[in-house]
């Protein structure tokens, strides 16, 4: 497997997780559920603005901001509940790997990245489908906001 | 040694009061320092594979579903050699009183328990409420893990046959006694094929086994995620579902997960003496070569060709 296809954040999350035993692997994920940053009060108290990713076998919301910035920086929101730390744990990696790049950046990220962790055997498919469903979301999202601003 | 069982008022209306412990016995137990001496071994067996790492019931140790407790190779659980491993290194002895727990209603914890009685188990309790209802009173969890004593487990083969449906015995069932479909009604009439909001896990064809009754899982629960009492069972299943005394019962869902919680309810709580999960469900039916299924609400008849 090669991570030189994916964005330097990413790889090295993507690395980080490769080099670790597989039991190892699921506590770097419960670290990532507990780094998932908190909305900010602007998103906190319109949940209208987030949709739901329902591929996720919890509640996962999420909402992406582009355009917004002079960089073309795109950003992600994620909202999940402290009782699904899995899905935390894939909000928590897509956060930390994407936030803050551009959109195309974004859309070269391959959609089975998910599988680069590492953790299909430690995870049941279907989890791992969630996280990749995210990751789909992101990508279409992102995608619909640059041909509306082309 | 096993260990008291719990007398209360709800309990004693069910056949088998002794297969549950309420969250106050519990916290007692764990209070009384009986878990940490290991007379009573406390599992927590979780949809969330990680839940367990972010806080659980002191001393409580972890069953994974998936990686515990299913064949690494063959769509099955593991033999006797595996589970005695497993079970010892829990600290779980032949004779130890289990209670497990877990989230989602316990799906899991009733299902990890469905595997103990595979291989004849003796005592193995559910909490009821599971972890939710722990959670929602405010009572202790911990990160710390316990480091069991080694238990001593001897290496026991699996007994499926009184409480495990395989995909023949289901046709053989056919026509001959009772089927409950435990998923949801979108599930048991064909319009998906797959749980709401579990979209990707489907089978080619949707619909339901012809002449399951269709009584969610979830029905058995109350909005705290206890079972309901037996009065209001008895409603749902001996009304509603029309099952009667003596019933030979097979109940199904997707994976067997959600059909485990039915079992325990039909088996424990209601004392059905013949009640066998089918942990094929739907996932093998809905995909399966020459079975038959019924679309739509009604609950349909076995066609000539299979009931023959």
């Amino acid at each position: 497997m090669t991570t030189q296809a994916l964005p330097s954040a990413l790889a090295a999350i993507v690395d980080d997780f490769q080099a670790l035993s597989e039991p190892e692997r699921l506590q770097l994920l419960l670290e990532f559920s507990e780094g998932l940053p908190e909305l900010p009060d602007r998103l906190k108290d319109h949940p209208e603005l987030l949709e739901q990713v329902v591929e996720c076998q919890s509640p996962l919301f999420l909402t992406v901001e582009t355009g917004t910035n002079d960089d073309g920086a795109v950003r992600l929101f994620f909202k999940a509940p402290p009782e699904a730390p899995t899905t935390r744990g894939f909000a928590g990696v897509l956060h930390e790997g994407l936030d803050g790049l551009t959109a195309d950046e974004i859309l070269s990220v391959p959609d089975d990245m998910p599988e680069l962790l590492g953790l299909t055997r430690a995870i049941t498919p279907l989890r791992m489908r969630g996280m990749t469903a995210m990751l789909g979301r992101i990508k279409r999202k992102v995608a619909a906001a640059s041909q509306a601003q082309a | 040694m096993p260990y008291p069982v719990e007398q209360n008022e709800k309990f004693a209306a069910y056949a088998h009061p002794e297969r549950l412990v309420s969250t106050e016995w519990l916290a007692a137990a764990v209070e009384s320092g009986a878990v940490a001496a290991g007379d009573l071994v406390v599992v927590e067996s979780d949809e969330d594979v990680l839940l367990y790492e972010t806080g659980h019931i002191p001393g409580a140790v972890k069953i994974d579903w998936h990686t515990d407790l299913n064949d690494e190779v063959s769509r099955d659980y593991v033999n006797g050699e595996a589970f005695a491993e497993l079970a010892a290194s829990k600290g779980i002895s032949r004779d130890s009183t289990v209670v497990i727990y877990g989230d989602k209603s316990n799906w899991w914890a009733a299902y990890a328990l469905w595997v103990f009685e595979l291989f004849g188990h003796r005592d193995v309790r559910l909490l009821d409420g599971g972890r939710d209802k722990w959670v929602a009173e405010g009572r202790e969890l911990t990160k710390d893990r316990p480091a069991p004593a080694s238990g001593n487990y001897p290496v026991v083969e699996r007994d499926d046959a009184p409480i495990r449906a395989f995909k023949d015995d289901v046709l053989a069932h056919l026509g001959t006694g009772p089927l409950i479909d435990v998923r949801s009604p979108e599930e048991y009439t064909g319009q998906r094929t797959h749980m709401p909001a579990y979209p990707e896990e489907g089978a080619l064809r949707g619909g339901h086994i012809p002449t399951a009754a269709s009584i969610p899982w979830a029905r058995a629960a109350a909005a705290d995620g206890t079972f309901r009492n037996r009065e209001e069972l008895e409603a749902i299943y001996l009304g509603e579902a029309g099952l009667t005394e003596g019933d030979d019962v097979v109940a199904y869902c997707r994976i067997g997960e959600r059909s485990s919680h039915t079992w325990f309810a039909l088996k424990y709580l209601l004392g059905f003496d013949s009640v066998r999960n089918y942990d094929g469900s739907w996932t093998e039916w809905g995909n399966a070569v020459r079975v038959p299924i019924v679309k739509g609400a009604e609950r349909g008849s076995v066609p000539v060709a299979v009931g023959a």
